[in-house]
């Protein structure tokens, strides 16, 4: 099952590479992880998207726990939480594709962030499967170039993850 | 510069003597010369100087097992760095509190290839508890002192601290701190009082119970609420090959080390039991083999650790408990002792009656009458002849395991070997860690010609430091235990499992300066042993047992079966 993990971590050097040194050296997946520091400088954020049982989830969790660096682990698809991931994608727009583009942007509810002749570049929020639909509704020669960032998590209404 | 400013090298040095270091294990070479100097200046602690890194690291490895202190081992950079990972590796896989200084290339040659630089702290990542490159010499003191912290609490473990030689040139003000807080670092001690409570109650329910302690008792130092807990309740006990010692051997309640090599009624009771009571251990291959057939029968498990992610790993329990052993234990036998439950005592004795079966299959039973010595038959000796109260190191292989099974090591941290890692060539230098550790105490290190090679270099060491250290080499000829899967598993094609061309080792110990015997004929196993703890008892001698090749050690369990799948002689 996929599983959104969240963890707050000493922001220095190295530390990223505990986190990604672990999910190899025990064989665990990451989908996809992100990183920045918080609004306290000393903390990064991080999530990271991982596949396993729900036995292989606990023992990543207590792994990550078990790292000197690491200050607290949640796992948020434990409860309620929310999930965004962004997405840059250049297409081709010249032609019968400028007005397709346009109309397909808008209807995912994205943005058209950068224009020439003949590309846009569009800006896409939302959760891994929107941004999915989106690609599977363009013309796959369309499409010059993706970028994503992998998700952010945070959890849903009084849940609050802080030290 | 203000008068009292230090250079990076001295703070070093102000905080192992602040931390009661007694001794550092090393090796010197350009980026910890600085280190060096100050060191020489010195005499708060002692240096010893190994001829290998890897044994430097191995010493202060066995030097906090026998102790409980932390060991320190100092190497330089590139070559000395790597020399010590194996090292490092060991104390990982085995939880020892140790603390590793590397030198390294100064800070604005690193990335750059410089003479003698390997990235350490990348190379070491995943084999050490934690580890820090300390890039600003104010960072330094409390840098070292968080490596001390780390390293001795909660799950031990090693922690590397890698200093760039222009750090250890550099000045500031030295100020050691007292204490120290890390608020991403909190180990849990106390154990959750309801799952306490869960314990006793089903602890006092088990019509088959079983304790099963691994080397958390050890490091722990739970040994003597173990022994309390087991004959308060009357229950059987076995123990990990780590934690041998944790209870009395001889004792009637003790059913012998359980595992690939453990007795029959140690892993009859440990499949069969209804309630296991796991303390500091962690169900490991070697332990429990396939978890498929452990799991086969239904049994409720109790497992108190002090590391969360040890719990639940291989097998699943039902009462997980973390928390510091010694402290966990000594409340369950106080709920215990002061409540009015009580065992089932027909339940007990019908139990006991099963594993008294199981127990007089007798299966370390040997041919005492063969001509040849008996490898099983010169531990039995080493044990009679220092009436039980030697530290033993060992290497790996087949020597390990008989050492296990017959020296019945009735004190905790008498029993020194690598049993994570399985390092060959750990042996030696970890009796010159234990022999400086306890200058009176007998100390002999149970070794094969195979291991003993790999850090034979040791013996040079030995002769410097004035070690009266007994090596017992048990010599087949053969790597034993490799020797032994191929007879069982490969059809007995033996490949490059004999050694050919080996040195004498009389001649070798005597070219270092230490006392040689060879020993072939099994009656003269016990006086030349005599002698070794006797007439020879201020020197280092290297006793060859010349051994029956074709021995086997039993019980086996192949791997990937289970505990009552065992290969009897």
């Amino acid at each position: 099952m996929r599983h959104i993990i969240s963890l707050l971590m000493e922001n220095e050097a190295g530390a990223l590479s505990r986190v990604a040194g672990l999910f190899s050296a025990r064989g665990y997946n990451i989908e996809s992880l992100t990183v920045a520091p918080t609004e306290d400088v000393t903390l990064s954020r991080m999530t990271i998207v991982t596949r396993g049982s729900n036995d292989v989830v606990e023992q990543i969790t207590k792994q990550l726990n078990k790292l000197v660096d690491v200050v607290k682990v949640q796992d948020l698809t434990d409860g309620g939480h929310i999930e965004r991931e962004l997405m840059l994608v250049k297409v081709r727009a010249f032609g019968e594709y400028r007005e397709e583009m346009k109309r397909m942007t808008d209807i995912f509810r994205g943005r058209v962030i950068d224009v020439t002749d003949k590309t846009y570049t569009i800006e896409l929020t939302g959760d891994g499967q929107k941004l999915n639909a989106f690609l599977a509704a363009l013309e796959p020669d369309a499409i010059l170039e993706t970028v994503r960032t992998g998700a952010s998590g945070i959890g849903r209404g009084e849940r609050v993850m802080k030290i | 510069m203000a008068e009292t400013e230090l250079s990076g090298a001295e703070i070093l040095v102000r905080c192992l003597q602040a931390e009661g270091v007694k001794y550092v294990f090393g090796y010197p070479g350009g980026a910890v010369l600085n280190i060096y100097d100050e060191i020489h200046k010195q005499d708060a602690f002692k240096h010893i100087l190994v001829r290998h890194e890897q044994a430097a690291v191995h010493a202060a490895d066995a030097y906090s097992r026998a102790t409980g202190r932390v060991g320190v081992a100092l190497v330089t950079s590139g070559p000395g760095a790597t020399n010590a990972v194996t090292g490092i590796a060991t104390a990982y896989m085995d939880s020892i509190p140790m603390v590793v200084i590397s030198g390294q290339v100064p800070t604005p040659a690193i990335g750059m290839d410089a003479f003698q630089e390997v990235d350490t702290v990348g190379i070491t990542r995943p084999c050490v508890k934690h580890n820090f490159l300390v890039k600003d010499v104010h960072e330094l003191a409390a840098t070292i002192k968080k490596a001390f912290y780390i390293a001795a609490t909660g799950r031990p473990g090693p922690v590397l601290v890698d200093i760039p030689k222009d750090v250890t040139q550099h000045l500031c003000a030295f100020d050691y701190p007292a204490d120290i807080r890390m608020r991403s670092y909190n180990p849990t001690y106390k154990g959750h009082s309801g799952q306490i409570k869960r314990a006793v109650q089903m602890l006092l329910e088990a019509k088959r119970p079983m304790i099963y302690t691994g080397g958390g008792v050890i490091l722990g130092n739970a040994d003597r609420q173990v022994t309390e807990l087991t004959r308060l309740l009357g229950y059987p006990v076995t123990s990990t090959l780590m934690g041998l010692g944790g209870y009395p051997a001889p004792d009637p309640l003790f059913l012998g080390m359980l595992g690939m090599h453990g007795t029959i009624e140690a892993n009859m009771a440990m499949q069969h039991c209804d309630v296991l009571l796991a303390v500091g251990a962690r169900f490991d291959d070697r332990v429990i083999g396939n978890p498929k057939h452990f799991a086969k029968e239904a049994r409720r498990i109790i497992h108190i650790d002090v590391d969360p992610s040890s719990i639940s790993k291989r097998v699943k329990v039902d009462v997980p408990i973390v928390g510091d052993v010694a402290q966990v234990l000594e409340e369950i036998a106080r709920q215990i002792g002061t409540g009015t439950d009580r065992p089932d005592q027909s339940a007990l004795k019908a139990w006991w009656a099963q594993i008294e079966l199981w127990r007089s299959q007798d299966c370390l039973k040997y041919d005492r009458a063969s001509e040849m010595i008996k490898p099983q038959f010169v531990i039995e000796k080493l044990y009679e002849v220092t009436g039980g109260d030697a530290y033993v190191t060992s290497d790996v292989g087949q020597h390990q395991m008989w050492a296990a099974q017959y020296y019945k090591f009735d004190k905790p941290r008498r029993w020194i070997n690598s049993g994570g890692l399985g390092t060959m060539g750990f042996g030696l230098p970890a009796a010159m860690g234990v022999q400086l550790a306890f200058p009176d105490a007998m100390v002999a290190c149970v070794t094969g010609e195979g291991s003993i090679q790999m850090n034979i270099q040791e013996l040079s060491t030995c002769l410097q430091e004035k070690l009266p250290i007994k090596v017992i080499l048990l010599n087949n000829r053969y790597l034993g235990m490799v020797r032994q899967w191929q007879e069982f598993f490969y059809e007995e094609r033996y490949a490059e499992s004999y050694i050919d061309a080996l040195p004498d080792f009389v001649k070798l110990a005597e070219a270092y300066g230490h006392v040689g015997m060879t020993v072939e004929k099994p009656q003269d196993v016990e006086p030349a042993l005599r002698d070794a703890f006797g007439k020879h008892k201020d020197r280092l001698v290297f006793l060859n047992f010349v051994t029956d090749p074709r021995e086997n050690v039993y019980p086996m369990i192949p791997a990937g079966k289970g505990l009552s799948e065992m290969i009897l002689l």
